[in-house]
């Protein structure tokens, strides 16, 4: 025999009866390993094409500028421009004004580039239109459209499209596209039409610049941004990118944790099948160990086998990852639905190194879930294996808790670190430290709990509880994948219900009001002064308040805060702000109020009283934090002050929203239609209930977590399969004690009944341990986690009705496995088993 | 007390094996037969026919007056659970159990529970020279040791038969001579009627009676001539 053929020869031996005999088991374990890798790729992927979409977005529209000038939305005095023009480090300085064109029937608006043409050929190409007509670059009605928004619109060269810009409708012609092809959906126009049109006059949004050669930046940077307006700053191009990228990438990570979770999962559904193969095939171990295979060959053969499921997994994995990519951005978007990004469509981006990452994830998961059943296989053989008196010895039993306790107590103390880079790492990093040493100190836990009971009668409970009590360790083994994805479900259904229900009083809160108006969407279409005396004035509204919604740039590196101008009064703030705490009143004579949102109070660790200043129409103005609220709308933070100051401070009295308050007897349909009558109005205009809104708002919301409860559920069956598993894997190595106690006269019922038992009382404390980690997480989830990652406070809601009744479903589907188990091990005639050599 | 008339038994198989051909044989109550005879004879599957393990294909058998032919499988459990105990080759103490509790199973199995049952326990493990180990765990024994706990639980409950398949083969010629010894004290001081199937010169040397199977039926058998037995 050759030498290859002899290795052959051995792994045979080893393998035989081993995955091709568990076709169902394994390929549920690879199924898990594989949707560890899938999501993980998934995301992966997505996120790639997300930061590539906006680095490639942002390459293009800043083109080859060194650094920017960057301000509020409303943008800045162009009195700037000519300043920097001639500084005598600024080689080229374009100056652009962006806008938002809201268009009727479309949820997203178009962003509008207004450029000077001449100077926006020297930095950013990609602004310069191709038009058939040379003078049409300098035309007021004509646009110029991104290859994307082209597609995204519909349109052709010569189409008139209508947009709502400020108060007023504009028709725009067509005249050409600009840019090469690419994602980013955009139009370009010359500027001075932009700021006459869209209520722009002298004013600037942003001013590109390209330095002098030699000209050192920083010093430049320092010196320029002395002389700035307030809440105007310069720095490099990337900067906004990453600004933006930041909003989504909480979402992002979490997407990643979950990827984690599912690997977890699949590693544990690896360890109970492995452990199941493997005790069927102790008999043939026993066997080679006796004919001399070293018990290292043995353990890296088996091991190789997990890691052969792990490469399926994988490899699986990676392709439905992809996949699944590829269809998340084809219909949702780089930003999954979540809104972060607007444009056109994401490319997948496909580079070794990520999938490697992953690949390698799936493999060292299916590994580590291999290699300890392995080494006890290995142990076992062949002293154990061929005892005659004690058939199961050495199966997953752990002798020292000390490190679960630690992980615990080490867990615990993680929840109160900081967000690290604003991401709630060390949450994460608890949450999986509380699991693992759960599951470690569950074997003296299930001894605990299993001390409770009282032996009954009947010889099946007595018989079950006893074997259970003598094993505390199988318990562990059979309930870990149960108990993680118990205490998952838990923990999310916990979070989820608090969030849905902090949401919908926030709701309550925030919509006081019969009927709401928005000028369009996005920010800059607004209501005029006239329009607001239409409003007020219709017909069956009693009352109406209204809001300017404008964003300030208060750190480069950070996206804008939102600012709300709204009618309010400073005496009861709380009649529309979910206030947190208590709101105080102001003084007079000291900064006038502002109220700021958790998420902008988080991040610059502000409280009640607090004084803060903010640049608004490029001077600096102090508020006085008069109280923090909630807002789960604007995750980038918002700050809420009195319309009357900004209208003031701005001269800007135009509003996007308003909020009607109906006459007793009007009803919301009549007033909405009376409303769209009105010839000022105009389409765009969006009419919508409270209770419209509310509802919209609270679909969105469980759509938005549809997913979650998939994955939960998913979960879930992967713990059941497990735990299935383990006692498949268990009964088999007690086939000589059923076949004595059949002697005994035992019956076959009874039989079934004591692993009926058995298994629902190991699901039982699996759901148990599952349930009050369950709930421990979801601590950690809603007041670190998402508290970190959002900014998002909450309050803790249990929908104990449900959990209960899954508690139940559980513990009932796992007796149903024990059943299940029971059914082979039964069917096995007595004779047979007692002699089973091992 | 058992009657076997004209017993046939074959196994199934790609070639179907015939174990043994209108076998006839009857044991006393109070008898204690060894049963002997070359390996693969067919000792086990004789001794699993009259546990009612097995099912012959042709013959009666009659086991303390119950005819097996009308019993069901749960009748024949009920059977084995009140009247039969056992003693196998390899031991087969539950080892999640205490040694007491190992002991108990036979009477937990038909509810008698309580002091009387505890006392009947400690009585047994004092008959089989374990006084005193009840708390141990089965782990905690030794072989030998191991079979005197199987011997208490098959007595226990007082069955009519005891059935032991090989109780020796997995002990030391020491062990096995106090395990032969123990096991014959005790089913005849219980009033049991005894069957042990077994390749021990010693342990067929302890019987009132010795039975030789071969392929050609059961033959009375005289200790010292036989080649198969050791
Ligand atoms: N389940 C079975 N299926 C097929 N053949 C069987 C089965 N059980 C036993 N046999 C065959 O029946 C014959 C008798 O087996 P049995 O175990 O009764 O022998 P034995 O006399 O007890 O042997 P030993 O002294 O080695 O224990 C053997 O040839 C065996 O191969
Ligand atoms: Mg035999």
């Amino acid at each position: 025999m050759s030498r290859s053929s002899t290795a052959t020869t051995v792994v045979r031996a080893v393998t035989g009866g081993g995955v091709g005999r568990l076709r169902g088991r394994t390929l549920v374990a690879v199924v898990a390993i594989a949707s560890g890798v899938a999501l993980g790729y998934a995301v992966e992927l997505v996120n790639r094409a997300a930061i590539g979409e906006l680095v490639a977005g942002l390459a293009t529209l800043s083109g080859d500028a060194d650094l920017e000038v960057r301000g509020p939305r409303e943008g800045f005095d162009e009195r700037l421009y000519p300043a920097l023009a001639d500084d005598r480090d600024v080689a080229i300085a374009s100056p652009i004004v962006e806008v938002d064109a809201a268009i009727d029937g479309r949820s997203h608006a178009l962003q509008v580039l207004g450029v000077d043409v001449f100077r926006a050929a020297a930095i950013n190409p990609a602004l310069v239109a191709t038009a058939r007509d040379r003078l049409d670059p300098l035309r007021g009605d004509a646009m110029f459209v991104s290859p994307a928004a082209t597609a995204w619109l519909g349109v052709r060269d010569g189409d008139v499209l209508s947009v709502r810009a400020g108060a007023r409708e504009l028709r725009l012609r067509i005249a050409g596209s600009a840019g090469s092809a690419g994602a980013l959906r955009y139009g370009v126009m010359d500027i001075a039409a932009v700021q006459q049109q869209f209520d722009r006059l002298g004013r600037l949004t942003r001013i590109d610049l390209r330095l002098r050669p030699g000209v050192d930046r920083a010093r430049f940077i320092e010196r320029i941004q002395r002389s700035l307006p307030a809440g105007v700053a310069i720095a490099a191009p990337s900067t906004g990118a990453e600004a933006s990228s930041r909003l989504s990438r909480a979402y992002r990570a979490n997407l990643d944790v979950l990827a984690l979770v599912a690997l977890f999962t699949g590693s544990m559904l690896v360890f109970a099948t492995q452990a199941l193969s493997l005790t069927r095939r102790r008999p043939q171990f026993a066997l080679l160990r006796t004919l001399g295979l070293s018990r290292r060959r043995l353990v890296a053969l088996v091991v190789g086998e997990a890691a052969l499921l792990g490469v399926a997994g994988s490899a699986v994995g990676l392709v439905v990852g992809y996949g699944v990519a590829a269809y998340a951005l084809r219909h949702f978007g780089a930003d999954l639905g979540a809104g972060f990004f607007r444009g056109g469509t994401a490319e997948v981006i496909v580079e070794p190194l990520p999938a490697l990452v992953l690949a390698a994830l799936g493999i060292a998961a299916a590994v580590t879930g291999g290699a300890i059943p392995a080494r006890e296989a290995a142990r076992a053989a062949p002293a154990a294996a061929l005892k005659a008196g004690d058939p199961d010895a050495g199966w997953g039993e752990w002798h020292a808790h000390w490190p679960g306790v630690a992980a615990i107590v080490v867990g615990a103390f993680a929840t109160l670190l900081p967000p690290i880079d604003d991401l709630p790492i060390a949450g994460y990093v608890s949450i999986a430290l509380i699991l693992v040493g759960a599951i470690v100190v569950m074997p003296p836990i299930a001894h605990a709990l299993l001390r409770l009971l009282r032996v009954p009668r009947s010889v099946p409970a007595a018989l079950a509880i006893a074997h259970l009590r003598a094993n505390p360790g199988r318990i562990a083994v059979s309930a870990a994948a149960m108990i993680t994805s118990v205490s998952l479900m838990v923990s999310m259904a916990i979070m989820v219900a608090s969030f849905r229900q902090s949401f919908d009083d926030w709701l309550g809160v925030m919509l006081p009001a019969d009927l709401y108006l928005r000028a369009g969407t996005g920010d800059d279409a607004v209501f005029s002064a006239r329009q607001r005396g239409e409003i007020t004035g219709a017909p069956g509204v009693a009352r109406a308040e209204f809001m300017r919604v404008t964003s300030l740039l208060i750190d480069p590196a950070q996206p804008r805060v939102a600012l709300l101008a709204r009618d309010i009064d400073p005496r009861d703030p709380a009649a529309r702000l979910a206030i947190v705490g208590t709101a105080i009143r102001v003084p007079p004579g000291a900064a006038p109020p502002a109220w700021v949102s958790e998420a902008w109070a988080d991040r610059h660790a502000l409280a009640t009283g607090s004084v803060i200043t903010l640049p608004i129409a490029g001077r600096t103005m102090a508020f006085t934090v008069a109280g923090i609220w909630r807002d789960y709308a604007r995750q980038q933070g918002a700050i809420v002050i009195e319309r009357g100051r900004y209208v003031a401070a701005t001269g800007d009295d135009t509003v996007n929203q308003a909020a009607l308050w109906l006459a007793p007897d009007a009803h919301a349909a009549e007033v909405r239609r009376a409303l769209d009558a009105r010839p000022a109005q105009g389409p765009g205009v969006a009419a919508t209930t409270a209770g419209d809104l509310r509802r919209r708002s609270l679909a969105t919301f469980d759509r938005t977590f549809a997913v979650t409860y998939a994955l939960e559920a998913a979960a879930v069956a992967i713990g059941l399969v497990a735990l299935s598993a383990a006692l498949v894997a268990q009964t088999l190595a007690r086939r000589r004690e059923f076949g004595m106690l059949r002697h005994l006269g035992v019956t076959r019922r009874q039989v079934s009944a004591m692993l009926a038992c058995e298994a629902a009382l190991t699901g039982a404390i699996g759901v148990a341990t599952g349930l009050v980690l369950g709930f421990a997480i979801s601590l950690i989830l809603v007041h670190v986690v998402n508290r970190q990652s959002f900014h998002w406070g909450m309050e803790l809601h249990v929908p104990w009705a449900a959990l209960g009744l899954l508690s139940a479903v559980l513990i009932a589907a796992s007796a149903l496995t024990g059943f299940a188990a029971a059914r082979g091990a039964t069917r096995e005639d007595a004779v047979h088993a007692v002699r089973a050599d091992w | 007390m058992i009657e076997l008339h004209a017993l046939s038994r074959t196994y199934a198989g790609a070639v179907p094996r015939r174990v043994f051909d209108r076998l006839s044989m009857t044991v006393s109550r109070g008898e204690y037969v060894a049963l002997v005879g070359p390996s693969g004879v067919g000792k086990s599957t004789l001794l699993n026919l009259i546990a009612g393990l097995e099912r012959p294909d042709s013959g009666t058998l009659v086991v303390d007056g119950v005819d097996f032919a009308t019993c069901d499988d749960e009748a024949l459990t009920a059977l084995r659970r009140s009247r039969m105990g056992f003693v196998f080759q390899a031991f087969h103490v539950l080892p999640y159990l205490s040694v007491a509790a190992n002991v108990a199973l036979p009477l937990a199995l038909q509810q008698r529970h309580g002091a009387q049952a505890d006392a009947r326990v400690a009585a047994m493990l004092e008959s089989v020279g374990l006084a005193g180990r009840g708390d141990a765990r089965p782990a905690e024994l030794s072989g030998g040791e191991l079979q005197r706990v199987a011997i208490a639980r098959a007595l226990v409950h007082r069955p009519a038969i005891v059935l032991a398949d090989e109780p020796t083969g997995n002990l030391d010629p020491a062990a096995a001579r106090q395990v032969i010894a123990l096991l014959r004290d005790a089913v005849k001081r219980e009033g049991a009627t005894g069957i042990v199937a077994t390749h021990s010169r010693v342990a067929a040397a302890s019987a009132d009676r010795v039975l030789r199977l071969a392929a050609d039926g059961l033959h009375a058998h005289a200790l010292g001539g036989a080649d198969d037995v050791d």
